[in-house]
């Protein structure tokens, strides 16, 4: 495990807040992923080309620190039971909620929306909940 | 030139995830186990990620709002929902349940498929499944809704 690094975490997450008020200074878009990814996939959605765009340039970030020296990680998954019921639970939820953890959490916030403040809350404590679950209750 | 800008910015965007340790599960779920902060071994990390990305973003889109217009398009596709509505509470519940049993939500996953990962990728082939789902039920709720309409 890696050790808690506030520096990096706090360098980290303002390269996150200026990509996503640079994507809304340039082009206008808020930078939510699973609004991006969900309209991306979506066989009725237009605009797909910013959209693969911004895609592409979230792999690529991951590739490019490697070349340059910082480890690429796989991370610690759960068996794919889990795996597949977690991967429909954050789809199906983040596009009826209408966005995730950059959506509500970085933007929304950001745009001081009671809305976005309300969906935050509500993933935050329900994800807490379920971790609550399954490292303390199912013991 | 706006596809080269969404292009830049999911690279910032996917860097600072990767800087952070926000694509490690681990740190995630480290984060979400609040019963472990009595035991001294929770992990504020997400904390101070969301914070410090607030800290820029707050101001940032504070003084992006004062602008007509972006500076590459036309018109700001600006959120326009305001109501705090049974769907939204109801997915973002759904979406913290799945957030919480692995750790991964949207950005971190899509970064991570990178490392290739059998089940990274399972993850995201499941997570666009997800969505694909919501997105046909929807479509499927509102023909329902015409169709009744037209019949009264």
């Amino acid at each position: 495990m890696v050790p808690f690094d506030p520096v990096s975490a706090a360098i980290g997450g303002a390269l996150i807040g200026l990509a996503a008020t640079l994507l809304m200074l340039l082009t206008g878009r808020i930078a939510g992923i699973a609004g991006i990814l969900g309209d991306l996939v979506d066989l009725a959605g237009g605009n797909r080309v910013w959209r693969l765009a911004f895609v592409v340039g979230l792999i690529a970030a991951p590739l490019a620190l490697a070349a340059a020296g910082h480890a690429l990680r796989t991370p610690a998954m759960p068996g794919w039971p889990i795996v597949v019921i977690a991967g429909l639970l954050v789809g199906f939820g983040t596009r009826l909620g209408n966005g995730c953890t950059s959506g509500h959490g970085i933007c929304g916030i950001a745009r001081l929306s009671p809305r976005s403040i309300v969906a935050t809350a509500t993933f935050m404590a329900t994800a807490m909940l379920m971790v609550a679950t399954m490292r303390h209750a199912l013991l | 030139m706006p596809v080269l800008s969404a292009l830049l910015c999911g690279f910032i965007f996917g860097a600072g995830l990767v800087i952070s340790g926000m694509t490690d599960t681990t740190k995630v779920l480290g984060f979400l186990d609040v019963l472990a902060i009595p035991h001294g071994g929770w992990d504020p990390t997400l904390a101070i990620v969301m914070a410090a990305a607030l800290v820029v973003s707050i101001p940032g889109f504070w003084l992006v709002k004062r602008r007509t217009r972006p500076v590459l398009a036309h018109t700001a596709a600006w959120p326009t929902k305001t109501a705090i509505d049974r769907p939204l509470v109801a997915g973002a519940a759904l979406f913290g349940a799945g957030w919480g049993l692995a750790g991964l939500c949207p950005g971190p996953a899509i970064a991570n498929l990178a490392t290739l990962s059998p089940l990274v990728l399972a993850f995201g082939a499941a997570m666009i499944a997800g969505m694909a789902a919501h997105d046909l039920w929807r479509r499927r709720q509102q023909s329902a809704a015409l169709l009744a309409g037209a019949d009264g």
